[in-house]
C-alpha cells in the first residue's frame, strides 16, 4: 500500500490572486502530498467535479474577491448533492472574522485568514486524517 | 459503495464516484487492486494514445485540444495526466488540469492527476492499470500525458498504442534530435509552437535524424503544429486517424494483454524475491546491511536465491 493524502487546491471567483492558493500548494507538496491545483476562476461546479474524479482526501478553496460567503456554501452544497460529503473542505482567503462561523456552519472545517503559516493547515490535515482512521 | 463488488459494478454503471475511488485502488494498490482489474481487464473497449515531450513542449495544451476533438465526435474522453513526485518526500504538485479547464464540468470527460511516485519511466506504476479502469468504464480514447521526458523514457510507447512525441524549437542542437532512445518510439512527431522562431531549424534537424532510421523500423510521420493558435492540428488529427486503422481493436487489446502479463511478471519477481530473502537473509535490510559491509556483493545476493529458489523447486519437484 503506497496510500498518499490527495489535497485540491483550488481559487472559485473572479480575482486572480493565486499567490496564497500556490504558496499553500507548494507547502503541502514539501510535506509529502499530492496536490492537484486547478488554477484561477474555477466554477464551483468545476472544483466538486475535480475533488470528486481526482478522489481527494480535502478540497482547499481560497478567494480574495469577498464572495466568499456564496462561492464556499455552494461547493459544499455541490459535493453533498454528488454524494462526496466526506470530502473534507477548508478556506483561505480575505475573509472577515465575523463570516467565519457561518462558513464553518456550511460545512468547512477550518478558515485560514492571511499570515496563517503554511505548516498550520499542514497540521490540520494531518489531525484530519488521524481522526478519520 | 467502497466494498469491491460495489466499486465494480458502479464503474459498469459509469459512475464517476466508482471509477475515481477504482484509480485510487489500484494506484494505492490496495489489497482488492488485483480483483478489480480482473473483472475490468476484458471490459476495456478504447484505443491509448500516448503524449509525451519535453517539459515545457505544450504537451497539456495539446490534450486539451484533444479532448475537444474528441468529444466533438461525441467520445467520452478519459485522461491521465502524470506529473513527477519529488524524490525526497513523495509529495506532487499535479496542475496538468490548469491547461484543460475548459472541460471541467463535462461529465464525459474523465481527468485524472498522478505523481510518478518514484517510478522513473516518464509514467507511474499505476498507469496501466489506471488506463485498464478508465478504458473498462467506456472511455475512449484514453490520453495519457507523461511527466516531461528527456531522452530515454521510453516505457509510454510500450503502453499506449498511439504515441506522440511532442518537440518544440529551440531546446537543443541536431545531435540532441539524433540521440536514440525518445527518438525511436514515437509513431508521430509532432513539432509544437510552430508560430515561433526555429520551427525551420527544428524540423529539417528532425527530418534529417529520421533518415538515419534502417528499413523495417517504422518512421514517424511528422507533423508541425501549434497547439495554442490551432494550426496544422487538422493534419495531426488526420495523422492519428490513419494510425488509429491500422489497429483493429482485437489486436490492440491481445497486445496489452501480453504486455500486461510482462508487467504482472516483473512485479511477482519482485514479490518472490522479497520472500526469498526473509527466508535466506532474514529479509532485504540485513542484506542490504551485508552488502553496505563489504561481506557480500549485490551479485552474491541475486545467486545466493536464484540457488535457494531452485533448491525449492526439485524439493517440489520430487513429490
Amino acid at each position: 500500500m503506497d496510500r498518499k493524502i490527495r489535497v485540491l487546491i483550488g481559487k472559485p471567483g473572479l480575482d486572480g490572486h493565486d499567490r496564497g492558493a500556490k504558496y499553500i500548494a507548494r507547502a503541502l507538496r514539501d510535506a509529502g502530498m499530492e496536490v492537484v491545483y486547478t488554477g484561477i476562476r474555477q466554477t464551483p461546479e468545476a472544483i466538486a467535479d475535480a475533488a470528486i474524479q481526482e478522489d481527494v482526501d480535502f478540497v482547499g478553496i481560497s478567494l480574495l474577491s469577498g464572495a466568499h460567503n456564496h462561492l464556499f456554501p455552494e461547493v459544499a452544497r455541490l459535493l453533498r448533492e454528488k454524494d462526496a460529503s466526506d470530502i473534507i473542505l477548508f478556506g483561505g482567503g480575505v475573509i472577515p472574522e465575523e463570516d467565519i462561523p457561518g462558513l464553518k456552519e456550511a460545512g468547512y472545517a477550518a478558515i485560514f485568514t492571511p499570515g496563517t503559516p503554511a505548516a498550520e493547515v499542514v497540521e490540520f490535515i494531518n489531525l484530519q486524517m488521524e481522526k478519520r482512521q | 459503495m467502497t466494498s469491491t463488488t460495489g466499486i465494480i459494478q458502479g464503474v459498469g454503471e459509469g459512475s464517476i464516484r466508482a471509477i475515481a475511488r477504482a484509480l485510487s485502488r489500484v494506484e494505492n494498490g490496495s489489497s482488492d487492486s488485483t480483483d478489480i482489474l480482473d473483472k475490468l481487464f476484458a471490459r476495456q473497449q478504447g484505443f491509448t494514445i500516448g503524449v509525451t515531450g519535453p517539459p515545457g513542449a505544450g504537451k497539456s495544451t495539446l490534450v486539451n485540444r484533444m479532448i475537444t476533438r474528441y468529444r466533438a465526435d461525441g467520445n467520452s474522453v478519459g485522461v491521465i495526466a502524470v506529473d513527477p513526485s519529488s524524490p525526497f518526500t513523495g509529495g506532487a504538485l499535479l496542475g496538468d488540469r490548469i491547461r484543460m479547464q475548459s472541460h471541467a464540468s463535462d461529465p464525459k470527460v474523465f481527468i485524472r492527476s498522478m505523481g510518478s511516485r518514484g517510478h522513473l519511466g516518464g509514467l507511474s506504476g499505476a498507469t496501466r492499470d489506471a488506463s485498464c479502469v478508465l478504458s473498462a468504464a467506456g472511455y475512449s480514447p484514453v490520453i495519457i500525458e507523461t511527466v516531461g521526458v528527456g531522452q530515454a523514457e521510453v516505457e509510454i510507447a510500450d503502453l499506449a498504442d498511439i504515441t506522440l512525441l511532442v518537440l518544440v524549437p529551440g531546446l537543443g542542437d541536431d545531435v540532441q534530435s539524433m540521440k536514440a532512445g525518445i527518438m525511436e518510439i514515437a509513431d508521430i512527431i509532432v513539432l509544437n509552437k510552430a508560430d515561433r522562431n526555429g520551427i525551420e531549424q527544428l524540423e529539417s534537424y528532425v527530418k534529417a535524424s529520421l533518415e538515419f532510421i534502417s528499413a523495417g523500423f517504422k518512421k514517424p510521420e511528422v507533423v508541425r503544429i501549434s497547439a495554442v493558435n490551432g494550426e496544422g492540428l487538422e493534419d495531426l488529427w488526420g495523422a492519428i486517424d490513419r494510425l488509429a486503422a491500422t489497429h483493429p481493436g482485437e489486436n490492440r487489446i491481445s497486445r496489452s494483454a501480453v504486455r500486461t502479463l510482462n508487467e504482472i511478471l516483473r512485479e511477482n519477481g519482485m514479490l518472490f524475491s522479497e520472500k526469498l530473502l526473509e527466508l535466506e537473509y532474514n529479509g532485504r535490510e540485513t542484506a542490504e546491511e551485508l552488502i553496505l559491509a563489504g561481506q557480500l556483493t549485490p551479485y552474491a545476493v541475486g545467486k545466493k536465491l536464484l540457488e535457494r529458489a531452485e533448491r525449492m523447486f526439485e524439493h517440489n519437484g520430487s513429490n
